[in-house]
């Protein structure tokens, strides 16, 4: 059942964003932020994370769930740390994305060699 | 190549009368579905492990970032995304590959200018504003949590 939320969901959400690339020309990089932010404002609007919890990978592996995540760390690290939290909060909360894509990313454009243009 | 063009410039004479629009869609939903769809098997067989939800997401997440590198380096995602579209783009290996498709394409000027500042070509307008946009969240939730709003 979860694996069909989460094919359902992340499908559904692809498809949106499908619908609005063909009708925008927004670009690959556009769309990325606007997807991040907006998820990070469904997280402080408190909605995301009950779609989360319920949509599974759906919402998460989305970079909609990036953004909510985001949010997350901003609001528990506030919890701790009072305002300072807020500065600290983003980065911790999205530091296993970015390293890992940083990381690999940087192992990767060592291992392999640029494409040919056949 | 001009054979693919012609082929293809006929294939879209061929289909542009009834919707071209339709196919996008449901191909970004099957492959945006399928990505989501290995994730969880990802979370789930991590959480059979005992490991908690948020953490079991978070390997979640490097799982498929490595994935979508190997993917990238081998010349495999780019395919995904021609056919995928928003489907291979929105999901966080689509964010991988924004990464790491630059960093190889530029490799040959250098470890500072060409991998060093490609590899933030994509990855760098979306940590900043997503960086931003939480915090200017977290600042009005500060404000109204002092304020004794919410």
């Amino acid at each position: 059942m979860e694996f069909v939320k989460a094919f359902l969901v992340g499908g559904a959400i692809c498809a949106v964003v499908q619908v609005v690339m063909d009708n925008t020309k927004l670009m690959p990089g556009r769309i990325m932020v606007l997807l991040v932010v907006i998820g990070s404002i469904l997280g402080a609007l408190g909605i995301y994370q009950p779609f989360s919890d319920w949509a599974g990978a759906g919402a998460t592996v989305p970079l909609l769930g990036f953004g909510n995540s985001l949010w997350k760390g901003v609001l528990k690290s506030m919890g701790e740390d009072g305002f300072l939290g807020v500065f600290k909060g983003g980065f911790t909360a999205s530091a296993v994305g970015i390293s890992g894509a940083l990381i690999f990313g940087y192992l990767g454009s060592i291992i392999f060699k640029p494409k040919m243009k056949s | 190549m001009e054979v693919n063009k012609k082929a293809y410039e006929a294939y879209v004479k061929e289909v542009t009368p009834v919707n071209k629009k339709f196919p996008n869609i449901i191909k970004a939903f099957l492959v945006g579905g399928i990505i989501c769809t290995i994730g969880q098997i990802c979370t789930t067989l991590i959480m059979n492990q005992g490991v908690e939800k948020d953490t079991a997401s978070a390997w979640t997440t490097l799982i498929l970032i490595a994935a979508s590198v190997i993917l990238t380096g081998l010349n495999i995602y780019p395919k995904i995304t021609k056919f995928g579209g928003a489907g291979a783009l929105v999901p966080i290996t689509g964010f991988a590959n924004s990464v790491v498709a630059p960093a190889v394409e530029f490799k040959s000027e250098g470890q500072v200018f060409g991998i060093g500042c490609k590899i933030f070509t994509i990855a760098g307008p979306v940590i900043l504003y997503g960086i931003l946009s939480s915090w200017i969240l977290g600042v009005i939730a500060y404000v109204l949590k002092a304020f004794g709003i919410v």
